[in-house]
């Protein structure tokens, strides 16, 4: 069903307030650490103070033994395997508690439990781990050496997965006029909701059932793999997620700390709880990002791409992640870094590598933000290299809209958008003509102005597989009338913080003409709620969306048939809208339907459906392969040449997302996104010492952007329809923080290049500049600055 | 992760708090605000059997005029500065020093005295103070003794103070009609640790050409006649007149030989420097 739909004032369109404001805004919003029942205790987790050593012993205090628990008591617990079908991937095993041989800083050890936490972390600190050091493997580059250490014995060459594209670039690279090469890198980095991860285990004697409270993006996820794990039958488990405070891919994981609570709440009769604190999230838990790579751009003089060669690694860290494995960012390198552009000849070879640090995990946009960067930096030397604008060079590589729908190089497939009218309209934002008019006459304090712009696409709401050609999951959503003429709506997609309790309303109510006050949106729990993939890869609005369409519809033609017979008409002469059935001769509203059909059915005809006023509907997009959401950034920053500061001075984002259900939200994800992706172009970092240590433990190490660092944001939306969705929406979770990176970047590069300085690392922080602008003033000459170390 | 446990008092005297401290052995901690120390404590770095919270001792926050100089309580806040509660006698250098520190509820809290008792080297008030040449008055039964705040520190998060030793007061003097200051700190985001701090005080009538070199990983380097600094008195194109060289040479002989903090010290001086000759 392409094409705009007509806007209403609670429909698809509208700027509705967000429905679960009202609780989050007065403070009743229940997350994790508000979770409480009777006889509950608290988990404190001994961790692993090194990256790499073989585990030889747990030493526990007689007196202290009943409330420690190392992997020698769970041995009926499996690993955890997150096994990519991709050919040549080797796995890992991630026992939950560390068996004989630690992996990381902050790898599980043992469980101590006790009445509160801080007992238990009084325990956890009278227990002693035994081990022998062994050599760490921290740099991404060596790992992949010959005769490097192995982290794991089963993984050859510390190499989880090689995947990528073999283009026959040689011809295009002995002629090609212009050449650009660059080794870029992207920091660790580690995502940071403000709620960290939390669970409550316990189990309930009557139903015979473990129930797992949860900060989860994906309740059902979690409930399939616990079952595999924990080796009971699905139908045992139960697990409810309350409000989520922030996911970005953290809370898609299923990991050690919540199985061991589940395996000990089946055992001890009480429930137990773990609230990670900041301290485990920064440095053992929520590592992202981290990529290197050599890249050289083959071009024509007017900046035309004639091929296009890229060698990447990211650094997986020490573990397979489940469910979305150490394969997902390699496999995302090589098929997403042409973006939205037309390059005939492409070769990339992408490498997941193994390291001594705690496994690395899809963030927000996983490895987009990372590969645009990539991509939009190799852009604007090649401009600098011609001396073009960078904009032009874009604009001639661009995919045009007359080619859509387009197959790129590396068979992904546009749905549609206009990716050269999306840069126009951030180059007229911006107002590029007027920037460079002021880098011309210079800054009365001394600052240097700079331009940058990055251009993306999206792949959103793709298949349940990152290729899309394996089956989907069809995603359900449960709608009901309920006896007082309310609508119920339930799915097993989890809010986490994106609105859906709004605009699954609003989908509702366009199908049903209901008010949204009266329909109620209700998610996280695995008992009430069709089965789920989840909340991630920016699916929800396409999936659970078209889902809620496909049952709010079917629900309305029921409704529709009670209707007439009501009202004593055929049903093909009746409307449902506005909360009413309107025949040709009078209406008659949902609630007095409801009535009807729940409390008074002798007043019905005899022959009315018998699957009553509840539908579970089911959706899947009409092809697999995401539809694509295009976009934009552009920044303006001013760089202090003699402290290495940046400030953003202006910032434009221009973003097709399709139709938009609730222009308000769209605007409140981009505004979030792109805030974190200032954190990755100029402030997150995660380092790490030759030992495998974390070295930033605490906000104060490892820096946020505030509300300060944020500057105002200006949204401008396009809406192509995507031909493949149920309203032409198509995913916008993730693309805020995908662009800031490249944009920011470019920018500061745009404003010290004069001075023989381009950095190609991210995050950009004052050190670097200081560095960087040293370091060419040594020089003499222009030079280039790559992998500048902290 | 949570605190040890740990032994809480909230003494109403020095006498009280003394006692306190003495029966403790050493495992005491003072709390005066806990902007540091609450961190500190629930990472477990500080494991004290005993907070002693001076917080309520009624001299301890109170702020007396004693003619040429203003004797400021020990636990008066940041805030109470930054709004104006405590007289400005000091051309708004205090003022604006409080209003840049952190973020507002650590203002709220946090306090002078737990401040440069804290000794954290980035940290505004220890170059500050030092820069107007303030003194921590410290108490303890045998009495007071007054410290230059550039002395009070040795080290990182190291002090002078004894065991039975708590700073009652900072001792501020007034500055004169026609004192100029600059006072530039760089940090990368608002509310993070100063990554440099360059501070330039002139009060010509008292004869005063003070400058402070601060956020360098140990005691701020405070230069007493910061004419060896500028090559002259305090004047015209003073930034300018800035001895590289000679800044450089201090922060030699504080073993400072990170290239970074060498090159913004000197930029947060000369913009220190700026900003005086602007006042």
């Amino acid at each position: 069903m392409a094409g705009k739909p007509s806007l209403s004032q609670t429909g698809v369109g509208a700027r509705l307030r967000r429905k679960e404001d009202d609780r989050f805004l007065h403070g009743r919003g229940q997350y994790i650490g508000d979770v409480r029942f009777p006889r509950m205790r608290e988990i404190a987790f001994v961790r692993s103070p090194v990256a790499h050593a073989r585990l030889t012993g747990v030493r526990i205090p007689d007196h202290l033994r009943s409330s420690v628990f190392t992997a020698k008591d769970l041995t009926d617990v499996r690993a955890i395997r997150a096994v990519s079908p991709l050919p040549g991937f080797q796995a890992s095993e991630q026992p939950p508690l560390v068996i004989d041989k630690i992996r990381h800083v902050g790898e599980l050890i043992a469980m101590c439990v006790a009445d509160t936490r801080a007992e238990a972390e009084d325990i956890a600190a009278q227990v002693i781990v035994e081990y022998e050091e062994l050599p760490a493997v921290v740099d991404m580059l060596k790992a992949q050496e010959p005769g490097s250490v192995l982290v794991h014995d089963t993984v050859k060459r510390n190499i989880y997965l090689e995947v990528g594209f073999d283009g026959a670039i040689e011809a295009a690279a002995r002629t090609a006029p212009v050449k650009v090469t660059r080794e870029l890198r992207t920091a660790r980095q580690v995502m940071s909701p403000i709620e960290c991860r939390g669970f409550v285990a316990q189990w309930d004697t009557r139903l015979s059932q473990l129930i797992l409270h949860g900060a989860t993006q994906f309740p059902h996820v979690v409930r399939t793999g616990l079952a595999q794990v924990l080796q009971i039958p699905e139908i045992q488990i139960r697990v409810v997620s309350p409000d989520v405070g922030g996911g970005f891919g953290y809370k898609a994981i299923l990991a050690g700390e919540e199985i061991c609570l589940c395996w000990l709440a089946m055992r001890c009769g009480y429930p137990v709880r773990w609230l990670e604190d900041r301290r485990e999230q920064l440095t053992a838990n929520a590592n992202c990002r981290e990529h290197h790579y050599v890249i050289s751009a083959y071009a024509d003089e007017q900046g035309t791409l004639l091929a296009f060669d890229a060698k990447a690694s990211v650094d997986s860290g020490a573990y397979s992640a489940y469910p979305f494995t150490s394969a997902i960012e390699p496999s995302q390198v090589a098929a997403i870094l042409p973006g939205p552009y037309v390059i005939p000849v492409y070769r990339c070879k992408a490498n997941a590598v193994v390291t001594n640090k705690c496994p690395q995990l899809p963030y927000r946009g996983v490895a987009r933000p990372n590969v645009c960067y990539a991509m939009e930096l190799m852009l604007d030397a090649i401009a600098r290299q011609i001396g073009k604008e960078p904009y032009e060079v874009r604009l001639a590589n661009l995919v045009r809209p007359e080619q859509m729908p387009f197959d790129n190089v590396t068979d992904k497939h546009f749905d549609s958008g206009d990716y050269p009218e999306i840069l126009r309209k951030a180059v007229d934002a911006i107002g590029v003509p007027a920037i460079r008019a002021r880098q011309q006459h210079g800054e009365s304090d001394g600052r240097l102005i700079g331009l940058g712009i990055s251009i993306f696409s999206e792949q959103t709401a793709h298949g349940t597989t990152a290729d899309g050609k394996r089956r989907a999951l069809y995603e359900q959503v449960f709608a009901r009338l309920t006896p007082d003429g309310r609508l119920e709506v339930r799915a097993g997609i989890q809010s986490i913080g994106q609105g859906l309790e709004t605009t699954l309303a609003q989908i509702a109510s366009e199908c049903m003409g209901i008010a949204p006050a009266d329909i109620h949106v209700k998610l996280g729990d695995t008992e009430v709620s069709p089965y789920s993939s989840g909340a991630w890869g920016s699916r929800g609005i396409v999936w659970a969306g078209g889902a809620t369409a496909r049952a709010c519809k079917e629900l309305a033609s029921r409704v529709a048939a009670v209707g007439a017979a009501m009202l004593q008409t055929d049903v093909k002469s009746v409307q449902v809208r506005d909360g009413s059935v309107f025949g040709p001769r009078g209406s008659v509203s949902l609630s007095d339907i409801a009535r009807a059909f729940y409390l008074a059915p002798s007043d019905l005809p005899g022959d009315i459906d018998p699957h009553g006023l509840e539908v579970t509907g089911g959706y899947a997009p009409s092809r697999l392969t995401g539809v694509h959401t295009g976009s934009a950034h552009a920044a303006v920053v001013a760089v202090d040449p003699e402290t290495g500061g940046v400030e953003i001075l202006d910032y434009v984002v221009v973003e097709d997302a399709g139709v938009l259900i609730n222009p308000m939200i769209v605007d409140g994800q981009i505004f979030g996104g792109t805030a974190q992706g200032i954190g990755a172009a100029l402030f997150e970092e995660m380092p790490f010492d030759t030992q495998g240590q974390p070295l930033a433990s605490t906000l104060a190490d490892y820096l946020l952007p505030g509300c300060p660092e944020v500057p105002n944001i200006r949204v401008f939306h396009m809406e192509t329809p995507s031909p493949y969705t149920e309203f032409g929406q198509k995913g916008v979770g993730e693309g805020g923080a995908i662009g800031p990176g490249a944009a920011i970047a470019n920018a500061v590069n745009d404003a010290l290049h004069r001075l023989g300085v381009e950095i190609c690392e991210i995050p950009i922080t004052p050190r670097r500049i200081l560095a960087a602008l040293a370091s060419a003033k040594r020089a003499g000459t222009p030079s280039r600055r790559e992998s500048a170390s902290a | 992760m949570k605190p040890v446990a740990f032994d809480y008092e909230r003494p109403v005297t020095l006498a009280d708090a003394a006692t306190l401290l003495g029966q403790s052995n050493g495992f005491a901690k003072i709390l005066a605000g806990g902007q540091s120390l609450g961190a500190m404590l629930n990472l477990r770095l500080a494991q004290p059997d005993l907070l002693v919270d001076i917080t309520s001792i009624p001299e301890l926050t109170a702020v007396t005029d004693a003619g040429d100089h203003l004797e400021i309580g020990a636990c008066v806040t940041h805030a109470d500065i930054e709004d104006g509660r405590v007289a400005d006698h000091f051309a708004g250098l205090l003022r604006q020093v409080a209003g840049r520190i952190a973020y507002r509820p650590v203002r709220n809290r946090g306090t002078i005295g737990g401040s440069i008792a804290h000794a954290d080297p980035a940290a505004d008030w220890l170059s500050a103070l030092a820069l107007i040449d303030a003194k921590a008055v410290v108490w303890s039964r045998a009495g007071t003794r007054p410290i230059p705040v550039a002395d009070l520190v040795v080290s990182s998060f190291t002090t002078v103070l004894q065991p039975d030793e708590l700073i009652r007061s900072v001792r501020v003097p007034k500055l004169s009609a026609g004192a100029r200051w600059g006072f530039y700190k760089f940090s990368q985001k608002a509310g993070e640790f100063a990554h440099a701090i360059g501070g330039v005080l002139h009060d010509p009538a008292r004869n005063v050409f003070r400058a402070v070199i601060g956020a360098i990983e140990t005691a701020p380097i405070v230069v007493a006649d910061a004419a060896a600094l500028f090559g002259g008195g305090f004047g015209s194109e003073l930034a300018e007149r800035l001895d590289r060289t000679s800044v450089l040479q201090r922060l030699d002989a504080k073993n400072v030989t990170d290239e970074y903090l060498r090159s913004l010290a000197a930029v947060a001086l000369k913009r220190a420097a700026n900003q005086a000759c602007a006042a």
